[in-house]
């Protein structure tokens, strides 16, 4: 996408500025560990951001500290100009695992975070059944977690996160626990939905061709303490289709780049 | 002859997705009803027993002249059972009051945790009934150390049950809802309430037979009224039908309260934290 075009956006998409973040947590038995070292970082409005690694680099690390979930040992975030030290209201997440409050029937795990602003339940309602027709969820709301598949539950966690109107979108591995096929439709409608709604997206995966289809720019994160070892911009043409974009030779070219850092790093063994 | 073959290949299948044929009507109601039908058999063979051997009623009274003494003695269980009943409910509905404040008290304070928690969990393997003879020294004959012992049998598992339902919640599930910037009290609101409730319940549901039985050893110890007085006087005027009655009426207090608090539970849990 280009930038002219971005008025015709939803959302504007927030600034997410990382200055000399750090971090060190203790375990439980008292042990500093070093997750995060010396981050610098710096997100265009609306830009898709992927994250790659390998398990506890502290890609997820990373991910909490920009929710506000976590504070940082040394360093500074800021979303759209303003320190995080709490939760900000402008920034979604969706987990690993959907999860999704199973006492809950779908449509009011959707209003959850509405009701934790204490912002009008009903007047949300028609935006939450919205979103689920969006992602082709229409006649499920008032359905228990528990009917629903897999996919169509991390879709319901994704409309949870987008009531709330997120600048921000963090996503920390969202479609590691789902199969392969519905993996990739996905990533295919995560890609449609950002294309209209145009906030940023930080997109935490395991996956290198994942974050290489759909993000404008790939992170490669150093096991721990996390560095940003390759800070790669992808310059894919979009709408990206999956097939085209697979065989696209640039594309292949990104994939290796990324796969030589963890081969370099012994993470990746080719035999 | 493979086209005659393959459509009836295909009618099978048809037939099959259609769903099989029900199976015959008796069938169906043995069934539904098979626990009710091995209970009428059990009784019925119990009656027949009692009529065919010509043992006295002293030793086994059928169950057609327990069911007589339970209509005729009605007045009298009935004053005895209002007795019982209300040691139970005083019991269990203290060691709720107590037992929830406590639970939160303990999954709140890290100190607490350390310094009651493992001190309770260690008074929970001592056998409560134990101490009955002891509460009436204390308490004497009236109706205090039924009460006391109805909420200390009943009151360990309340308290565990509902300190192991708050402990149970995910941590992601925390941190998914502090990322929507919940506040403390809208954890435990939306959350950690929610999320213990079936566990609250499940502790609730043993609790209140305890507290029966609490109630009841208490009376058998020292009592001038109530089931378990009853039972004893009964017992002492080798009045096995009377005593076989008061058996029914103490099951009868157990089974009511357990239906009463399953469909509370049922209710709550339903819509959960809208309930609230």
């Amino acid at each position: 996408m280009s930038k002219d075009d971005i008025s015709e956006k939803v959302n504007k998409g927030a600034r997410v500025v990382l200055k000399n973040l750090s971090k060190v947590y203790t375990t439980r038995e008292g042990k500093g560990v070093h997750a995060l070292d010396e981050i610098n970082l710096d997100f265009e409005p609306g830009s898709f951001v992927a994250c790659v690694g390998p398990s506890g680099c502290g890609k997820s690390t990373l991910l909490s500290l920009l929710a506000g979930i976590t504070r940082p040992t040394c360093g500074e975030l800021y979303i759209d100009n303003k320190l995080i030290e709490k939760p900000h209201p402008k920034v979604g997440v969706v987990f690993q695992s959907d999860l999704l409050l199973y006492w809950r029937t779908v449509l009011d795990n959707i209003l959850l975070p509405i009701e934790i602003k204490k912002l009008s339940s009903k007047d949300y309602s028609v935006k939450a059944k919205d979103l689920l027709k969006q992602v082709g969820l229409d006649g499920f709301e008032n359905k228990l977690p528990t009917e629903l598949s897999g996919g169509m539950r991390q879709r319901a966690a994704i409309c949870r996160a987008l009531i709330q109107e997120p600048d921000l979108l963090l996503m920390d591995e969202p479609f590691g626990a789902l199969d392969a096929l519905t993996r990739e439709q996905m990533i295919l409608d995560l890609q449609k939905m950002w294309m209209t709604l145009g906030n940023t997206i930080l997109f935490i995966t395991h996956g290198i061709e994942e974050a290489v289809f759909l993000a404008d720019r790939v992170l490669v994160m150093s096991p721990r303490p996390g560095k940003i070892q390759l800070d790669l911009k992808i310059d894919l043409q979009r709408p990206r289709p999956w097939s085209d974009t697979h065989e696209d030779p640039k594309f292949a070219k990104y994939v290796r780049k990324v796969r030589e850092i963890f081969e370099s790093q012994g993470i990746l063994v080719d035999h | 002859m493979s086209d005659a073959q393959s459509s009836q290949r295909g009618e099978i299948v048809a037939a099959a997705i259609k769903g099989g044929k029900k199976p015959p009507l008796f069938r169906q109601l043995f069934e539904k009803f098979s626990a009710l039908l091995l209970a009428s058999a059990i009784i019925l063979f119990w009656q027949i027993y009692v009529q065919v051997s010509g043992v006295t009623e002293f030793v086994l009274p059928a169950p057609t002249a327990i069911a007589e003494r339970l209509i005729l003695d009605f007045p009298l269980l009935i004053s005895h059972a209002v007795i019982t009943f209300s040691e139970v409910i005083a019991g269990f509905g203290s060691a709720v009051i107590i037992g929830l404040p406590m639970a939160l008290i303990i999954f709140y304070s890290p100190i607490f945790e350390r310094s009651i928690y493992p001190i309770l969990i260690a008074l929970q393997t001592v056998p409560k009934i134990v101490l009955a003879p002891l509460l009436v020294l204390y308490l004497g004959y009236g109706w205090a150390p039924k009460i006391v012992l109805a909420f200390l049998i009943s009151f360990f598992p309340i308290l565990i049950s509902s300190v192991i339902g708050l402990q149970s919640l995910d941590k992601e599930l925390v941190n998914m809802v502090r990322s929507m910037g919940a506040k403390e009290y809208q954890i435990f609101q939306k959350l950690r309430l929610p999320a213990a409730l079936p566990n609250v319940f499940g502790g609730f549901k043993v609790a209140i037979y305890l507290a029966v039985i609490g109630a009841v050893i208490g009376e058998y110890v020292a009592a001038e009224q109530g089931l378990g007085y009853l039972q004893l006087q009964a017992n002492s005027q080798f009045d096995t039908t009377l005593n076989f009655a008061t058996v029914i009426m103490i099951s009868a207090i157990g089974v009511c309260l357990y239906l009463i608090l399953n469909a509370l539970g049922k209710r709550i849990s339903f819509r959960r934290d809208s309930a609230i």
